[in-house]
């Protein structure tokens, strides 16, 4: 699948943004792991915490995780109005 | 021979009959820990589950006049092959079979941690959900209904809050009665997504028959679907080949199914959910979100830790230094004063290898103790309170040099005080690559052994200028581990790096009781494992120390100490220095005891002056640098081999700091002499 303009990575949401999970791209055991923490297409995510660089921190299913920029960048989510 | 193995299986059989196994099932950060130190106290033991790295917690308890078998099963988050704690957790239940199953749930997070129970209704064991940390929940404003959540998910649930011993009774009754058959279980299992329920059945039609003990075949055909290397490795060596081919066929078809399968688990969670928490979760915000705005930060978090850190090494240094002064000068050097009264009149080589071997070795590990149980205590509180992670989240980029990720942070830090539990420590680095590099760098971290030898050779030296040269080295260290990092990283690992993926739990009260366990049984294995290596090693120095003719001088480590110093001129070391380097091996701290042998001053009070007096600055500071990167201690040798498992990862390691200490010795000495020292 190739991005279209509504679809964002989620390292690009900025701090207090939200966003729904639309796919995920990169390896399979990666997507593994995010699935059991509770990344799953739909499920909306909270960005607790982006600077821009470095780690970021979400927040899904009432949870919080961190992860690597690296990792969030294959993370496809749409941005949420408002 | 075949008798006794017949003996040992029947016994087992019995042991069973009379004691139900159960297994405490949880993801990490539900508390499962606090409540299996509640149930088993100190009638525990830690091991390693058979090879592998992982530890292995087991227990067991009474509850009305009867023994229960208690094993805490690795905290994961799912029970797909991700890692070998999940393989652990699955294999376990499958071929161990528990009698019962008790999944311990966050209630203050039932979303999340309510995705492992998914995964553990469809195996073929009966289950007990432990509903924990109802006091989170409750102060963070929600309400839940024990009972609704039974009646829809299908099994008996229990409120509970392990950290305030609340409802256990009620757990361990809840245990007999599904133990005595009184209590039916029957869960609803989450459903696939409809779009992958043919695929499910065509791989179930496929496989049934061919699946290998112990495995139910729906659970396996979901595992492939869900990709599951090792079930798939599993199959397609079960299967006949015109099967697997089929079985394949409709895997490639549905190569997104592992998130329809996790979608439909949440699906499933999520109508547990709705029905049974009357009142959600408030849209406060949390001191949790409070507190991470500083601890998380990019950089008020790592002024935060540089502070926490420093706090730790001040404890260790104002309660631990002196303990182990005293424990030195009057317990070790007490009884070893005893001792050789005792044997004034046994043979030399008695009274020898009681006082310097045993009793020294013996002495090494007790003096160690005070700062290790501090280190331990003080991990054990940064741990339980959650804020370890926010350690590893705000050194992740810093670790990326190394091609790391925060997660190597902690058992680099634990380096400070040993390397040993440093090495152990590596266990939470996810994968295997990045473990192995932490573990060979782990080493560069330097302990309080080798800062005491450079506490005391640096006054003597330096004088007022020695709290300068300490920190230099220790920042010196800091750079040296850097930089073989990422070298190494290149080099071996071809710089690739692992996801780093990690929860942020929330922020709570340290619990005595956790902690206090861990530190008992962090020490006890410490003790157990350092001590008998340091003790055996202590033995075998104190021998090639006085054979073959009785005496230190014409000893076969003089003669080695001798035949290498041509290495040790080119760091500026005579062969006084290079034994004493070399001694350095089986403990850090015991090369200024060599040095006294040597000159000839039992107790160290003079040393200090004669050393002085016999050394230029050069071959000081020389000295101290190769002290610093010689190769690691006996003990954390030991247990390189065995979380490596390869003898070949652990004489890399040995070669690897032999090269850096000669080569950043040489460096530093003839630096030195050109600057005129």
């Amino acid at each position: 699948m190739t991005p279209k303009s509504n679809q964002i990575p989620l390292a690009d949401l900025t701090t207090g943004e939200e966003g729904s999970i639309l796919f995920f791209t990169g390896g399979r055991s990666v997507t593994t792991r995010l699935a059991s923490l509770g990344f799953t297409p739909g499920a909306r995510v909270d960005m607790t915490q982006n600077y821009g660089r470095g780690p970021l921190i979400v927040t899904v299913r009432g949870t919080q995780v961190a992860l690597g920029r690296g990792e969030a960048a294959r993370i496809f989510v749409e941005r949420s109005a408002g | 021979m075949s008798d006794c193995h017949e003996t040992s299986a029947s016994t087992r059989v019995i042991v069973r009959e009379k004691m139900p196994l159960i297994a405490l099932a949880g993801q990490p950060n539900v508390g499962k820990s606090t409540l299996f130190n509640l149930l088993t106290g100190l009638n525990q033991h830690v091991g390693n589950w058979p090879g592998k790295t992982v530890e292995r917690r087991e227990g067991s308890f009474i509850f009305d006049d009867r023994s229960y078998g208690l094993v805490d099963l690795p905290g994961t988050y799912s029970l797909t092959a991700n890692s070998p704690e999940e393989v652990i957790a699955r294999e376990f239940i499958l071929r161990e079979r528990p009698d019962v199953v008790v999944a311990v749930v966050n209630a203050a997070n039932l979303e999340r941690s309510l995705y492992l129970v998914a995964e553990l209704v469809a195996l073929p064991t009966p289950i007990i959900v432990a509903l924990n940390m109802m006091d989170v929940a409750a102060q963070e404003g929600m309400r839940i209904e024990p009972e609704v959540l039974e009646a829809a998910l299908g099994v008996p649930v229990v409120p509970m809050t392990a950290t305030r011993t609340a409802g256990t009774r009620e757990l361990l009754r809840l245990l007999r009665e599904t133990l005595d058959g009184h209590r039916l279980t029957n869960p609803r299992q989450p459903e696939i997504r409809a779009d992958h329920r043919a695929a499910l059945d065509e791989i179930t039609r496929c496989i049934i028959g061919h699946v290998p003990e112990p495995y139910p075949a729906e659970w396996i055909a979901l595992k492939l679907l869900e990709g599951d290397a090792e079930i798939t490795r599993t199959i397609q060596n079960a299967l006949p080949p015109e099967k697997w081919e089929a079985v394949y066929a409709v895997l490639r078809q549905h190569d997104d199914a592992l998130l329809a399968v996790a979608s439909g688990r949440y699906e499933w969670i999520g109508r547990m959910v709705r029905a049974a928490v009357v009142q959600p979760r408030m849209g406060q915000i949390t001191w949790t979100k409070q507190l991470d705005r500083w601890a998380a930060h990019p950089f008020w978090g790592m002024a935060i830790l540089a502070g926490i850190l420093g706090l730790v090494f001040w404890l260790t240094f104002t309660i631990g230094s002196p303990v182990q002064g005293w424990l030195d000068t009057q317990v070790v050097g007490g009884l070893s004063n005893l001792a050789g009264q005792m044997l004034a009149n046994a043979p030399f080589w008695l009274k020898g290898l009681i006082v310097d071997g045993v009793l020294g070795g013996a002495g090494a590990v007790i003096t160690f103790l005070p700062i290790m149980v501090i280190f331990f205590a003080a991990f054990g509180v940064l741990e339980d309170t959650g804020y370890m992670a926010r350690a590893a989240y705000v050194m992740d980029n810093l670790m990326h040099l190394m091609g790391l990720h925060g997660k190597s942070f902690l058992p680099l830090f634990l380096g400070f005080g040993c390397n040993v539990p440093a090495v152990m420590g590596t266990r939470v680095v996810d994968s295997k690559p990045a473990r192995l590099l932490t573990i060979l760098i782990a080493p560069l971290v330097p302990c309080t052994a080798r800062m005491a030898v450079v506490a005391f050779l640096a006054p003597a030296f330096f004088g007022p200028k020695a709290l300068l040269v300490s920190w230099t080295l220790v920042l010196f260290s800091i750079i040296i581990l850097v930089l073989s990092g990422s070298l190494l990283n290149q080099v071996i690992f071809k710089g690739q790096r692992s996801a780093f993926i990690m929860e942020m739990p929330l922020y709570h009260l340290p619990n005595t009781r956790t902690i206090g366990l861990l530190v008992w049984q962090r020490s006890l294995s410490f003790v157990k494992k350092a001590g008998t290596n340091i003790l055996a090693m202590a033995v075998v120095i104190w021998a090639l120390s006085v054979l073959p003719n009785g005496d230190f001088g014409t000893s076969y480590l003089i003669q080695f100490g001798k035949w290498v110093a041509p290495v040790g001129r080119w760091m500026g070391l005579d062969w006084r220095l290079t034994v004493a380097l070399i001694t350095s091996f089986p403990a850090k701290e015991n090369s200024i005891a060599t040095l006294g042998v040597i000159f000839g001053s039992s107790r160290t009070a003079g040393l200090a002056q004669t050393l002085t007096s016999t050394y230029s600055t050069a071959s000081a500071l020389s000295f101290l640098v190769a002290t610093m990167f010689f190769i690691p201690c006996m003990a954390t040798v030991a247990v390189i081999r065995q979380e490596t498992n390869s003898w070949g990862w652990t004489l890399l390691n040995i070669g690897l700091f032999l090269v850096i200490s000669i080569v950043a010795a040489s460096g530093v000495y003839h630096l030195a002499l050109a600057v005129g020292l």
